[in-house]
C-alpha cells in the first residue's frame, strides 16, 4: 500500500462520527463573519449597519493587489454592525454581524439537486472556471484556506501534470470529508473534473486512507464507470498523510524541495475534497462559498455528529445540538487534535476552514509533566520532513536563530508528530514554532533590506 | 463555570513516557537475569540487588542533599536500569563493597556530575565497569565457572572464559588451543564463565526481540555491530586460524549484551539512522581489534566508550535525510 | 636513585622550555596585531558586563566605537547605561573629550492588570514563555495587550532588577539595580516594558500603566485598572505632556514636569508614580469585572476632581533638554525587526547568572555536556 517515505506516527483514530449522516444545522440568530478567513490579506467589508442581505450576498471584497478573496453571507437578514470578534486565533479580528431573518437566497443560485456534468456545459473554458471559482470566494477547505483560484494559476514556468485530491482526513476524530464522499460522491467527482480542466491536466488522483473502505469502494466504482481519468489511490493510515508534500510523495513518488519551492514545481496541484465539492457548487450551481460540513465530536459528547453548517454560526450552537459541554476541565479545539487551535471561548463563529469542533475533556485536556530530553531520537524518527526536532526546539528556546535557520527549520510543516511521540512530554512544537516565525521574519527583513 | 484550557497544538499525546521505556528495558533483561541465577546461583541475585539498591540510593541522595532538587528522579527507572546493567558487567563472586564503589562512580560521577538524566556523555554502567576494571583488575577478572549450585556466592570456583581462551590462543600463536572453547549450545544457554549478564546468548536475543516489538530500540545499532564483528572476525579467521571463528566471537564475552543493551542507550547514541549505522560499524571494528590485539581480553566496553566520545561529531556530520533533498547540490 | 638521570631530565626540559619560550616571544612580536592602545584603556574603564545596552556588541565594541567617535570629533550619542555618567566622564577624560550628561533612564512595567483586578477566564497549559503564550491567544485574561506573566522579561534581565510578584502576577522593577540596558524591552512580545527617561537621582516619573487599545466600554469589562480614554488626564495636564491616542493615554517623558495632576485625575488608577522607592498607585476602588457587586467608588473620584483643580506643589525643574514631542508608544519588538532588520533582535543577551524563575522555563542554562552533545560547543 502506498505511503510517504519519511517519518510519520499513528495516533488513535477515534472516528466517533464516521457513521453519522450529515445533518443540516439550525440557522443561528446572529451570524458573525470574520473578514480574515483565508491566508493573505483580510477582505474589506462592503456592507454597513442597516443593509439588507440575502443568502449569497457578497459582504466582503478582496483587498486590492494582495492575496485575498471575498466573503459571502450565509444568511438573510439585516447587518447589525461591523465590529470585531474573537476568532480562532484568540484575538479580536474585524467582522460583520448579521441579524438573521428568514432564509431568502439570491436568485442567481440554483438550488436544485440535479447533477450537472461537464458534458452539459461544453462552453466552460479553464479561464471561465477559474473566474467563477474566484468570484465564489473559494479557499482550501482542508483548514489552510489558501485561495483556490491562485493555486489554479501557477507561475508560467511550472506545468502541472496531475490534480491530486486530498480525501485523506488523517487527523483523528474528523469525519467531514468521509461523509461528504459517501453522500455527495457524484458532485465531488464533477468538481474534480472541473479542477482538472481549470488546471489543464489530464489525470486526477484521489488519495483516501484505508480506514475508510466504504468511501474507497464507492469512489472507485464511480470513477471506473464515469470518470476514467480519475484514479482512487488507497493510502496507508499514517499521520500526516494529508500534508500536501506527504500526499504527493505517496501518490506519485516525488518529493517537493524545501521552501520556497511549491508543490506545483513537481507537477502536482493538491485540493481538498471539500474544495472540489465547493467548486462544483460554485461553477455548476452559481453558489458561492457560505456553508460547509463540520464534524462536532469528542469522547464525552453525547452525540458526535456531522453538520452542514452555514458559516457565521457560533460553535456554541453546534455544541448544544450535540448535548452541550461536558463537566470538568474542557478544551475546545477548532480542527483536529494534531494541528487544530484551542479556542478561547465557544462563541467563535464557523469559518471557511472550520473542519471540526473537538471537545476534549478529562485526562486528555492537560499536557503531561515535562522531563529532560533523554535523546531517544523518537522525534527524529517521527518527523516527516527529516528534521531534528530536539535540536530545533532546544536551539529555538536558547534564541539561536542562525543555527536553526541552518538546520532547515523553515521546512517544518508544524504537524506535531514530534511532540506527539516525545516520551518526556517536551513542548517541542511550541518552541519550533517560535524559532520558525522568528527565522521567517528575519528572512523577510533581509529580503526587504536587500531590495533597498 | 470551569475555565477553558488553551495551549498550542498538538493536543494529543502517544502516551509514551520515560518510565515506560526504562521499565520495558528492565523487563527485557529479566530472561538474562533468570539465566544468570541458574548459572551462577544466589551470588547473581545478591550482586544485582546490591547494585540496583546502591544506584538508586546514590541518585536519591545526590539529588536531595547535593543538588537540593525538589523533584525525586528515582521513579523514572533509569537508576534501576543502570543498576541492573552494572551488575550484569560484574562476575557473581565480587565483593559487595566493590559494587557500591562502582555504583557511586557510575551514578555520581558519570551521570549526575554531567547533569543527570539525558546529559551524560558516557554510558554510566560501562564507565562504571571500566573504572572497576582498572581499579580492581583481579576481582573483576576472575569469573566463577557455571553450574556450581544455587548456594554459591563468594566461595565459587573460578575458571577460564571463552574470551580468555581466545586471548591465550592468539598470544601463543597456536590455533589448537581454540578447541578448548565451549560448544555452541553452552554459549547459547549460558553454560560458560563470564560476567552475570553476558553468558546466556539466547536470553539476550529474547530481550532484543522484546525491545524491537515494543519499539524501545530500532534494529540499526545492534545489527550493524553484530554484522561488522561477524564480517571482520570472519576475514581475520580466514586469514589466520589463530583468530576465533565469527560465531564464537559473536556469542562470547559482552558482545551481545553490549550491542543490544549498552550501545543502544538513548543518551549516548547518535540521533540519526545513518549516524547509528556508522556508530555500530565503528564499535564492531574496535571491538574485534581490541579483542585480538589489545591487552584486555574484552574489547566491547572500551569500544563503546570510545565511540560515545565521538557521538557529538557523528551527530553533527550525519544528519537525517531531509525531505525533498536534492542530493547533488547540498 | 641515579642522580645523572634526573639531571639529564631536568636539563632537557629546561632547554625545551627555553626554546619554546623564545619561539613564542618571536612569534608574538612578529605577528602582533596593531591595536590602538586607547581602546584597551577605555575597555579597562567600562564595566565589562557585555550587555549590549550601548547598542554595540559587548564592551569591546563600545570601546572601539568611542575611540572612533573621538577621532571624528565628538562622543555625542554614546552612552554606557550600566556604567552611567561617571563611566562616560572617565572615558571622556582618557580620550580628551567633553561628554554631556545623559538623562537617567528606568525600565517601567506598563500594565497594572493584577490577578485581582484582571480576572483570568482561561487556563494556559503550554510553555512558560511570553512569546509562545502571545502567539497562542490573548492570554489567560480578556486583555490582548496586557502582561502575560510568564517572565520573559525576568529571564532577560542580567542585573537581578526584575522579579515576578507571585500575588499580582506582574513583574516588578528594582529601580536601584536597573541599568536601563533595554533587554526586557526587547524580550517583551507586547511592548509592555518601556525604558524611559526619568528625572533626577530619585528616578521620578509618572507613567500610564495600561496598553489596552480597546474602546473604553470594552476596557472596563476586562480589567478594573484599565485606561478607558476618558481624557481626564489630558485635560488636567498643564504641560501638554499627556495625550490619548488609540484609546489609550501616554505621558511624554520629555514634556512631563512631574506635577502629578494626571495621577490625581485618573478615575481608574491607571497612572502610576514611579520613583527609586517603587511604584505608587491611587486606589480608585473600581469594580472588578465579573465580580458580584461594584465596590464603593464615590469618595476617591470626588477627591481626584478637587485636587486636580489645585495643582500639587511643583516638583524640581526638569534637568534635560526638551526634544520633539512624540506620543506614539514604542514599536513592539516584532515591528522593530521588520523595519530595522534582523541584527537588532538576533543578538542574544548572554546569560551570566542562574535563572531562578520556575523550573519549567526552557531557556535555563544547559549543562556543558548537553551543549557538547548538541554540538554547540
Amino acid at each position: 500500500m502506498k505511503t510517504f517515505r519519511i517519518g510519520g506516527v499513528h495516533p488513535a483514530e477515534n472516528k466517533l462520527s464516521a457513521a453519522e449522516p450529515i445533518k443540516v444545522a439550525e440557522l443561528p440568530k446572529v451570524a458573525v463573519f470574520p473578514m480574515g478567513q483565508h491566508i493573505g490579506a483580510p477582505a474589506l467589508p462592503c456592507v454597513q449597519k442597516g443593509d439588507k442581505v440575502k443568502v449569497g450576498t457578497q459582504i466582503g471584497t478582496p483587498m486590492e493587489k494582495a492575496l485575498s478573496t471575498s466573503i459571502f453571507s450565509s444568511v438573510s437578514g439585516t447587518v447589525l454592525k461591523v465590529d470585531t470578534v474573537v476568532d480562532a486565533s484568540g484575538y479580536k479580528k474585524p467582522a460583520v454581524y448579521i441579524s438573521v431573518e428568514g432564509d431568502e437566497w439570491e436568485e442567481s443560485i440554483d438550488r436544485s439537486d440535479t447533477l450537472v456534468t461537464l458534458k452539459e456545459k461544453p462552453e466552460l473554458t479553464p479561464e471561465a472556471i477559474i473566474e467563477k471559482v474566484k468570484n465564489a470566494g473559494i479557499v482550501g477547505m482542508g483548514g489552510a484556506c489558501f485561495p483556490t483560484h491562485v493555486k489554479l494559476m501557477p507561475p508560467p514556468q511550472f506545468k502541472p501534470e496531475w490534480v491530486i485530491i486530498n480525501a485523506v482526513e488523517c487527523e483523528p476524530y474528523l469525519t467531514a470529508d468521509h461523509r461528504l464522499m459517501l453522500e455527495k460522491a457524484d458532485q465531488v467527482l464533477v468538481g474534480v473534473e472541473l479542477l482538472m480542466k481549470a488546471a489543464k491536466v489530464n489525470k486526477g488522483f484521489i488519495g483516501i486512507e484505508e480506514n475508510k473502505p466504504d468511501a474507497i469502494k464507492l469512489m472507485t466504482e464511480k470513477c471506473a464507470a464515469q470518470h476514467p481519468n480519475i484514479e482512487v489511490v488507497t493510502l496507508k493510515t499514517k499521520y500526516p498523510q494529508g500534508g500536501e508534500k506527504q500526499l504527493i510523495d505517496a501518490v506519485v513518488r516525488r518529493q517537493v524541495p524545501a521552501p520556497p519551492a511549491l508543490p506545483v514545481s513537481v507537477g502536482a496541484i493538491i485540493q481538498n475534497v471539500g474544495t472540489a465539492y465547493a467548486v462544483y457548487e460554485a461553477v455548476m450551481k452559481n453558489k458561492p462559498l457560505f456553508e460547509r460540513i463540520v464534524t462536532v465530536t469528542g469522547k464525552e459528547l453525547k452525540q458526535p455528529s456531522n453538520f452542514l453548517t452555514r458559516m457565521g454560526t457560533p460553535m456554541s450552537q453546534l455544541i448544544e445540538a450535540c448535548g452541550g459541554l461536558p463537566d470538568g476541565d474542557v478544551k475546545v479545539i477548532g480542527g483536529g487534535p494534531m494541528m487544530g487551535k484551542a479556542l478561547v471561548n465557544i462563541e467563535v463563529p464557523i469559518c471557511k476552514g472550520s473542519s471540526g469542533v473537538l471537545i476534549m475533556s478529562g485526562d486528555d485536556v492537560r499536557r503531561g509533566e515535562e522531563q529532560p530530553c533523554i535523546r531517544c531520537a523518537k522525534c527524529v524518527s517521527a518527523c516527516p520532513m527529516g528534521l531534528e526536532p530536539y535540536l530545533l526546539a532546544t536551539c529555538s528556546g536558547k534564541k539561536m536563530w542562525d543555527k536553526v535557520e541552518a538546520e532547515d527549520i523553515t521546512s517544518c510543516i508544524e504537524c506535531g508528530s514530534c511532540q506527539f511521540t516525545c516520551p518526556s512530554n517536551r513542548p517541542l512544537l511550541d518552541l519550533i514554532r517560535l524559532g520558525k516565525t522568528t527565522v521567517m521574519t528575519n528572512i523577510r527583513a533581509r529580503q526587504m533590506a536587500a531590495k533597498k | 463555570m470551569n475555565k477553558l484550557v488553551v495551549s498550542l497544538s498538538p493536543h494529543v499525546h502517544s502516551g509514551d513516557s520515560v518510565q515506560k521505556n526504562m521499565y520495558w528495558v528492565c523487563i527485557a533483561l529479566v530472561p538474562a537475569l533468570i539465566c544468570s541465577f541458574i548459572s551462577f546461583g544466589v551470588g547473581a541475585i545478591i550482586t544485582t540487588a546490591i547494585s540496583v539498591a546502591s544506584c538508586v540510593f546514590f541518585e536519591w541522595a545526590i539529588n536531595k542533599f547535593m543538588l537540593k532538587n525538589p523533584k525525586c528522579t528515582i521513579c523514572d527507572g533509569s537508576a534501576i536500569l543502570t543498576g541492573i546493567l552494572l551488575a550484569f558487567n560484574m562476575p557473581s563472586n565480587i565483593q559487595p563493597w566493590i559494587i557500591i564503589v562502582g555504583a557511586l562512580f557510575a551514578i555520581g560521577v558519570v551521570k549526575m556530575t554531567f547533569g543527570g538524566l539525558g546529559c551524560n556523555l558516557f554510558n554510566p554502567a560501562l564507565a562504571g565497569r571500566a573504572f572497576l576494571l582498572i581499579s580492581f583488575p583481579v576481582q573483576m577478572t576472575t569469573w566463577p565457572t557455571p553450574g556450581q549450585g544455587f548456594g554459591t556466592y563468594l566461595d565459587a570456583t573460578t575458571g577460564a572464559t571463552p574470551l580468555s581462551v581466545m586471548k591465550a590462543a592468539f598470544k601463543s600463536g597456536n590455533p589448537e588451543m581454540l578447541n578448548e572453547l565451549p560448544p555452541f549450545q553452552d554459549m547459547l544457554l549460558g553454560n560458560t564463565g563470564g560476567c552475570l549478564g553476558e553468558v546466556c546468548a539466547a536470553a539476550l536475543i529474547l530481550g532484543f526481540i522484546i525491545l524491537l516489538v515494543k519499539k524501545v530500540v530500532t534494529w540499526h545499532i545492534p545489527v550493524s555491530i553484530l554484522v561488522t564483528v561477524a564480517v571482520f572476525s570472519g576475514l581475520l579467521n580466514l586469514a589466520n586460524p589463530v583468530y576465533a571463528n565469527p560465531l564464537a566471537e559473536l556469542m562470547s564475552g559482552g558482545l551481545l549484551l553490549g550491542a543490544i543493551f549498552m550501545a543502544t542507550d538513548y543518551v549516548t547514541s547518535p540521533m540519526s539512522k545513518n549516524g547509528q549505522l556508522i556508530y555500530g560499524v565503528a564499535i564492531g571494528f574496535l571491538t574485534v581489534v581490541i579483542r585480538a590485539y589489545g591487552a584486555y581480553p574484552e574489547g566491547m566496553s572500551f569500544a563503546i566508550l570510545i565511540m560515545n566520545a565521538f557521538v557529538p561529531l557523528i551527530n553533527n556530520k550525519f544528519k537525517p535525510k531531509r525531505f525533498g533533498e536534492v542530493p547533488a547540490k547540498k | 636513585m641515579d642522580f645523572q638521570v634526573i639531571l639529564i631530565a631536568v636539563i632537557a626540559l629546561a632547554v625545551l622550555g627555553f626554546v619554546l619560550a623564545l619561539l613564542l616571544f618571536v612569534v608574538s612580536k612578529r605577528f602582533a596585531v596593531k591595536e590602538d592602545p586607547r581602546i584597551g584603556q577605555v575597555l579597562e574603564v567600562l564595566p565589562g558586563a557585555n550587555c549590549g545596552g550601548c547598542g554595540f556588541p559587548g564592551c569591546g565594541g563600545m570601546a572601539a566605537a568611542c575611540v572612533k567617535a573621538a577621532d571624528a570629533g565628538s562622543l555625542e550619542g554614546l552612552n554606557c547605561p550600566v556604567g552611567g555618567a561617571e563611566c562616560m566622564e572617565q572615558i571622556a577624560g582618557i580620550l580628551g573629550m567633553e561628554v554631556a550628561a545623559a538623562a537617567p533612564k528606568l525600565a517601567i512595567v506598563r500594565c497594572n492588570g493584577t490577578c485581582e483586578k484582571r480576572p483570568h477566564v482561561l487556563s494556559y497549559d503550554g510553555v512558560m514563555s511570553c512569546r509562545v503564550a502571545n502567539s497562542t491567544c490573548m492570554g489567560e485574561t480578556l486583555c490582548s495587550y496586557g502582561c502575560l506573566g510568564c517572565g520573559d522579561c525576568v529571564a532577560a534581565c542580567q542585573f537581578d532588577a526584575l522579579h515576578m510578584n507571585a500575588k499580582t502576577g506582574l513583574p516588578e522593577v528594582d529601580a536601584e539595580k536597573c541599568t536601563a540596558c533595554g533587554a526586557c524591552q526587547k524580550a517583551c512580545p507586547r511592548g509592555i516594558m518601556e525604558v524611559r527617561t526619568v528625572s533626577g537621582a530619585n528616578k521620578d516619573a509618572f507613567v500610564v500603566t495600561c496598553m489596552n487599545m480597546d474602546k473604553g466600554a470594552e476596557a472596563m469589562k476586562i480589567c478594573a485598572s484599565s485606561c478607558i480614554a476618558c481624557k481626564k488626564c489630558q485635560n488636567a495636564c498643564g504641560s501638554d505632556a499627556v495625550h490619548v491616542g488609540n484609546n489609550v493615554a501616554y505621558i511624554n517623558p520629555e514634556a512631563c514636569v512631574l506635577c502629578g495632576a494626571c495621577f490625581e485625575a485618573c478615575p481608574r488608577g491607571a497612572i502610576a508614580s514611579v520613583s527609586i522607592k517603587g511604584v505608587e498607585r491611587k486606589d480608585t476602588h473600581n469594580a472588578i469585572p465579573g465580580a458580584a457587586k461594584p465596590a464603593a467608588k464615590a469618595a476617591p473620584a470626588a477627591g481626584a476632581a478637587a485636587s486636580a483643580a489645585s495643582a500639587a506643589p511643583a516638583k524640581p525643574a526638569k534637568e534635560w533638554k526638551p526634544i520633539e514631542v512624540k506620543y506614539d508608544a514604542p514599536l513592539m519588538p516584532s515591528q522593530q525587526i521588520l523595519l530595522a532588520g534582523p541584527k537588532d533582535i538576533s543578538n542574544p543577551v548572554p546569560a551570566t547568572k542562574e535563572v531562578q524563575f520556575e523550573a519549567k522555563r526552557t531557556d535555563a542554562p544547559l549543562p556543558p555536556s548537553q551543549l557538547i552533545l548538541l554540538g554547540l560547543k
